[in-house]
């Protein structure tokens, strides 16, 4: 039941603000295909100038990491604290760095 | 891990202000209780554009046109985007429609009382959405994630809307006396539904508990209908018309203003489909949905032929 034929697959929507800034994820759109996903995710997304540049992606192209990881699959970033520069000591007199 | 676990990091999330996202365990009545809330929600937007709509083909000039045709978009946008954080929880949106066009999904009672003349649109710009940017502002830090999200972008959008229904007000209370009379009549037709808009009682209020528990609301009822009065008096003041209510005073000792709880029979009678144009508004979402149906069909058909094309390709 819980796909539909009735309103097309699901996209999600990422909008890019300004060129040069990264595309952030803003939601999603049902369309029958991708010239129609573009076009909803323009009038739903966009009405007031939110972006310049627009992505669609199947939804279930997505891949995403569970919640249930967040412990195991992250740690490996916990005890390396030496990939902080404000790990390492600098001498005054230098300068900036 | 066993259920009670799962449970427990559901508990520590809501004690921390941490919102509960899709793929998040959380329990079965959370999710019945959000499916509930969230789907009503978007119909009550796609419904409120039907009283608005009326007028369209009538705003009394270009630029009012303009205006509330971007606002009847906006909320079928608002809808749009409810309705994915519905989905987000497992409920399909024909589901959710099925729901609405047989009358078995609720939407918020305001949309079904007429719009009479040009001034209802101010009032229900002013009252409406003014009652509506209250609630949505609390839903905003609302624990669950897509529908947080879904309001700040609604909230973003709706101060257009109650600005210029206040900017239409405005207009008929310093206009002609047959403009006045109208701004008063909307006010007095206008006022009791805008109250019945934050819920009742929370004496009687079935669904607050829990929606208070699990942070989905963060306010009461009557706590947000006191705002909302105290709010609004000062802005009916400043277009010389009546609230219509005459135990309305002000309260010192509570700082607000005391006033005259709605006719909660009414409410419950319009909730019941007995309302002046509940009929009519179902009637007008089922025929849309119907006559549309074609267009869905083309849609599907063209878009597999277009995927045979390039699979043969």
């Amino acid at each position: 039941m819980s796909m539909s034929d009735n309103q097309g697959p699901l996209w999600e929507v990422f909008v890019q603000k300004k060129s040069g800034q990264p595309y952030v994820h803003c939601g999603n759109v049902h369309a029958f295909d991708k010239e129609m996903a573009l076009q909803n995710a323009r009038d739903v997304y966009t009405r007031r100038n939110e972006g310049m540049s627009l992505w669609v992606v199947p939804s279930e192209a997505i891949v995403a990491s569970s919640p249930e990881d967040i412990g195991s699959f992250f740690e490996p970033a916990n005890d390396k604290i030496f990939r902080h520069p404000t790990f390492y000591q600098i001498p005054d007199g230098v300068g900036h760095m | 891990m066993s259920t009670i676990d799962f449970e427990a990091i559901f508990e520590a999330k809501l004690a921390n202000n941490e919102f509960i996202e899709p793929k998040d365990w959380m329990p079965e009545n959370y999710r019945k209780h959000l499916i509930r809330q969230v789907s009503q929600h978007a119909h009550s937007e796609i419904v409120g554009m039907l009283p608005e709509g009326n007028w369209i083909s009538r705003a009394p000039s270009l630029r009012a046109k303009l205006v509330l045709l971007a606002k009847v978009q906006d909320e079928g946008g608002h809808g749009l985007y409810l309705y994915t954080a519905a989905e987000s929880l497992g409920v399909s949106r024909d589901e959710m429609l099925e729901a609405l066009h047989t009358g078995k999904a609720k939407y918020s009672s305001i949309f079904n009382y007429p719009t009479l003349t040009w001034a209802d649109i101010g009032a229900i710009g002013w009252l409406v959405d003014g009652a509506a940017i209250m609630n949505q502002v609390m839903l905003q830090r609302s624990s669950y994630g897509p529908y947080s999200r879904a309001m700040v972008r609604i909230c973003k959008e709706e101060s257009f809307h109650q600005r210029q229904g206040y900017e239409i007000m405005t207009r008929m209370a310093f206009g002609t006396p047959d403009q006045k009379e109208m701004a008063q009549d909307a006010l007095n037709r206008w006022w009791y539904p805008s109250l019945m808009m934050f819920g009742p009682p929370d004496a009687e209020s079935p669904n607050s508990e829990n929606a208070l528990k699990w942070r989905i609301k963060r306010e009461s009822n009557d706590h947000l209908r006191q705002r909302f009065v105290d709010q609004t008096v000062v802005q009916a003041e400043y277009l010389n018309i009546s609230i219509p209510d005459k135990n309305l005073k002000w309260n010192e000792s509570k700082k607000g203003y005391d006033f005259s709880p709605p006719n909660w029979e009414e409410f419950k009678n319009v909730v019941k489909g007995n309302g002046i144009c509940n009929k009519e508004r179902l009637e007008a979402r089922n025929k849309a949905h119907n006559e549309g149906a074609w267009v869905r069909e083309a849609a599907a058909a063209y878009a597999k032929k277009q995927n045979q094309l390039s699979t043969a390709a």
